[in-house]
């Protein structure tokens, strides 16, 4: 990972984060999704939550959403998971569920060290939004 | 992505201000011309400390000071060091393992007066500060009470000005220190320094049970005062005072600590016998000659800048509140800097606010954990009593000699839109 100790983002963050894929706006509509996931950041106070529609034949994620109320990084890390998670179809829950922070972080070009934690934030969101899931099934 | 030669708005200006031409053109003969030691007794020396000499003079008309008052530093963190630490250390000695008498002192004339303590049963040394002063003051306070003073912090009310009242209520017999910011960096609240001074004064005088006599001083950390507020030394009352040149339009690691005659500091830094040993080193002459130049063109210009910076901010704060919803001003409306505006953008977060306004070419800064190494939420905002939202919405525009209306104009115009974005895919809606 470059630039970890520097207070720079990389290409890829702003680009990200000034035209952010995979939002949510506004409250859900009605069976839009089949579960949520909502994760507050014990570090800074921020908060994401993850929206899933999940095909129950096959366990795939047919639309992933998000909104955050967070910093450059957090609206980053959500719009690139999302991105990584609906860019080659629709992935299988446990495929998903493997991606790491360190691979949002990995797929962004990079996250100044001290902005690691928010790459944490969204997938910990997406990861109760499956719990919330399997829960309800 | 952005796009090269881009007109930026800079309003960080409480960050740090560019340098003033005329300034940095006062400067120019000392860096290669006049480079002599102004310690040395020959003409290149002699130079430098003309130089030096008129630049304290400056400084100290400016002040309404002595000359020999005017210490020079490497700016405003130091300047708050030297004056908190350096009085802390000089009492510290009085203060000796449970000992009655600690030290002897000379006062001005050279007679011995011997210095007592009180018998009384806290013999802590006590600084008074608040809980919202530059991390300068905040962390040589914790330290000193590391190693055994005692500490109050004072409340700054939801308007983010101390009370007076509450200066006069929070001094013991053994307070030796009263600190508190002229005005607030963040927020720009002016503080009522006149008024604090007076109580200080006051309780000086009585008398009665202080520890050691003479004592509390009273320092005030005056770095964003210059070229809107009066920082006359003798009006103010203050015995203290701390300025910084980066923020005068000076140069940066220039600054001064203006310490009455008769008080006594301990040194942080040993060595030559520069600014009466107090802040040894070669002089930084270029430096003093640009921080004496820089304050006294904000002196000179006080009166237009504050009426020209007061109608813009308040321009600026008013069309940000009524064209953006859920927006609230931070710290008191009047009781604040000419060029500053603080305002909290609920269910948006700043660091994201910040650099979607820096992509438009204009820079500011906010009081979010987010931005913060240690993640915390501004210590000013929490300290107004408002909850972490607040401050994790909290953008700071400082006004500067540069800005135009038609800046302001353009924040307004791309303002709403920013905000508009980051709340339209924010899961939060707070009230
Ligand atoms: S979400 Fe707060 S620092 Fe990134």
């Amino acid at each position: 990972m470059a630039d970890v100790d520097k207070w720079v983002y990389s290409n890829i963050v702003k680009d990200h984060f000034m035209h952010p894929r995979g939002f949510l706006v506004g409250a859900p509509k009605e069976g839009e999704f089949d579960a949520e996931g909502e994760v507050g950041s014990p570090a800074c106070g921020d908060i994401i939550r993850i929206w899933i529609k999940v095909d129950k034949a096959t366990d795939r994620i047919k639309d992933i959403k998000w909104q955050t109320w967070g910093c450059a990084t957090a609206i980053a890390s959500a719009s690139a998971f999302v991105e990584m998670i609906m860019k080659n179809g629709d992935m299988k829950i446990d495929e998903a569920l493997k991606i790491t922070p360190t691979e949002i972080a990995e797929y962004l070009g990079g996250l100044p060290s001290r902005k690691f934690h928010c790459s944490i934030l969204a997938d910990k969101a997406f990861k109760k939004a499956a719990e919330n899931y399997r829960a309800n099934q | 992505m952005k796009e090269k030669n881009k007109k930026r708005i800079y309003l960080d200006h409480a960050a740090g201000a560019p340098l003033d031409k005329r300034v940095k053109k006062a400067m120019e003969p000392y860096f290669m011309d006049v480079f002599g030691n102004p310690n040395a007794i020959y003409k290149e020396g002699l130079e430098a400390r003309e130089a030096l000499d008129s630049a304290r003079g400056t400084v100290a008309e400016v002040l309404g000071a002595k000359a020999d008052e005017i210490i020079f530093t490497s700016g405003g963190t130091e300047s708050d060091n030297l004056a908190i630490l350096g009085v802390a250390n000089e009492v510290k000695q009085f203060y000796g393992a449970g000992g009655k008498f600690a030290s002897l002192r000379t006062d001005k004339t050279g007679n011995s007066t011997e210095v007592k303590l009180s018998s009384s049963s806290s013999p802590s040394p006590h600084i008074i500060t608040t809980k919202f002063e530059h991390p300068a003051v905040l962390n040589a306070c914790k330290v000193l009470e590391k190693s055994g003073f005692a500490a109050t912090y004072l409340d700054v009310g939801k308007d983010g000005v101390v009370n007076p009242k509450d200066v006069a209520k929070a001094l013991r017999a053994n307070t030796v220190l009263v600190t508190i910011m002229y005005a607030n960096n963040e927020i720009g609240t002016v503080q009522p320094i006149r008024e604090i001074a007076k109580v200080i004064r006051k309780f000086r005088k009585a008398g009665n049970g202080k520890a050691i006599s003479g004592y509390p001083f009273f320092h005030t950390d005056a770095c964003q005062a210059p070229g809107y507020l009066d920082f006359n030394v003798e009006r103010l009352g203050v015995d203290m005072l701390t300025l910084n040149g980066s923020k005068i339009y000076g140069p940066k690691g220039s600054g001064v600590l203006y310490m009455k005659r008769g008080i006594k500091i301990i040194p942080m830094m040993h060595g030559g016998e520069q600014e009466k040993g107090l802040r040894p080193g070669t002089e930084n002459v270029a430096g003093i000659v640009g921080f004496a130049a820089a304050l006294a063109l904000c002196e000179r210009e006080k009166e237009r800048e504050t009426k020209r910076l007061t109608a813009l901010r308040d321009y600026l704060i008013k069309n940000v509140l009524n064209k953006i919803s859920k927006t609230s001003l931070n710290g008191s409306a009047t009781e604040r800097l000419p060029n500053n505006a603080n305002i909290t953008f609920l269910d948006a977060e700043g660091e994201a606010i910040i650099l979607y306004l820096d992509n438009e070419g204009i820079a500011c800064s906010t009081g979010s954990a987010c931005n913060s190494a240690n993640l915390e939420p501004s210590h000013v905002i929490t300290a107004l009593g408002k909850p972490h939202e607040h401050a994790h919405g909290a953008v700071r525009f400082t006004l500067g000699r540069n800005t135009t209306k038609k800046d302001i104009d353009f924040v307004l115009k791309v303002l709403p839109g920013i905000v508009g974005k980051l709340r339209s895919f924010s899961p939060t809606s707070i009230i």
